[in-house]
């Protein structure tokens, strides 16, 4: 019994591999909040497809749903790949609502969105376990990356064995510091840029198309 | 080899804590036989009572990964705000046997300290030492 399990599995695995190349792969866009991930998402969209994928903000929590953008192709060096991406909502451990009364915010518009946030993040860490084919991991190169979410996400990707790109962004600020996150995850390859002045974008999409091609 | 357990009861008493901050030390032994959600279930059952709870041994991350899910279905203003969480960096990889390697074991032995958000700030962190600030209720 054990053994037909097997070969069907076997077998299973072969002729999925056989048609996976035609398929979208879902890469998922992970990192804590503000890290720039929505700039990123809709750098590579509107590069690849003219639109956008959903608003940016420097308020915390701003993008509360995974939103997803199919289907973009991107070609390097005569290859190309085909991706769904999908931003996700910044994850944490934790979301007060008085945060959200220091942007001029009413009680109750906060409170709707950390509700909203809260139920982001919960799918977003249910998507990374279920639903996703690779990641790229954006971090914001101006802070300190030795955070518990930042390990603990690195950890996650890893223990699914998912392809992971990991991209130092907002090269383009005052205390950049891209060699502290090469420290932080050495296992890792990291990619400098700055989504929001596309700076390097060329190599991205290189590695793009090297790791999830 | 878990060691010995150090006030796993703890949890099932009743809050006799007052004014101070009740620490909930998990030893490996006690989780050993749980499941993941009812590892979870101990650990957030604790944290939302104030209770600092600290894990022997820690959790593998596809624990780590429900942790924080469920944290944030449970999330209610002025109630919840979820939880801090600090474990040491990951132990290289060269710590794990030949065998372990081969077999996709992965030790998840790391000391793991989890508290109320709004209670519990961590002042420092490498990888030989965690400092954090408990306040009282």
């Amino acid at each position: 019994m054990g053994l037909l399990t097997n070969l069907r599995d076997s077998i299973s695995r072969v002729t999925d591999g056989l048609f996976a190349d035609d398929e979208p792969k879902r890469i998922g866009i992970y990192g804590p909040p503000n890290a720039g991930k929505t700039t990123l998402a809709n750098r590579i969209a509107r590069d690849w497809t003219g639109d956008a994928v959903g608003p940016e903000s420097h308020i915390p929590h701003e993008t509360r749903r995974a939103r997803r953008k199919e289907n973009v192709e991107i070609e390097r060096n005569g290859r190309k790949v085909t991706i769904d991406i999908v931003d996700t909502p910044g994850v944490t451990t934790k979301v007060d609502y008085k945060e959200f009364l220091d942007h001029d915010m009413e009680k109750d518009d906060a409170v709707r969105r950390s509700r909203e946030a809260t139920e982001g993040v919960a799918e977003a860490m249910h998507w990374l376990r279920e639903d996703v084919d690779g990641v790229i991991y954006v971090l914001d190169s101006t802070t300190d990356p030795f955070t518990q979410v930042n390990t603990m996400l690195i950890g996650i990707i890893e223990s699914q064995d998912l392809p992971a790109l990991i991209l130092a962004n907002k090269t383009d600020l005052e205390g950049s510091d891209v060699q502290q996150i090469a420290n932080a995850f050495p296992q890792h390859e990291t990619i400098p840029l700055s989504a929001l002045e596309g700076d390097n974008m060329d190599e991205v999409y290189t590695k793009i198309a090297e790791y999830f091609g | 080899m878990p060691g010995p357990e150090a006030n796993v009861d703890a949890a099932d008493d009743p809050d006799d804590s007052g004014d101070g901050v009740r620490i909930d030390m998990i030893s490996g032994a006690r989780m050993e036989g749980l499941t993941s959600m009812e590892k979870i279930r101990l650990i957030l059952d604790g944290v939302r009572e104030g209770n600092i709870v600290i894990l022997e041994e820690g959790l593998s991350p596809d624990e780590e990964s429900k942790l924080i899910e469920v944290t944030m279905t449970e999330i209610s203003p002025d109630d919840f705000t979820g939880i801090e969480i600090e474990t040491y960096p990951k132990a290289e990889a060269g710590n794990q046997s030949f065998l372990d390697k081969l077999m996709g074991r992965e030790s998840t032995q790391k000391l793991t300290v989890i508290g109320p958000a709004n209670r519990i700030e961590t002042l420092h962190k490498d990888e030989n030492l965690i400092s954090t600030l408990v306040s009282r209720k």
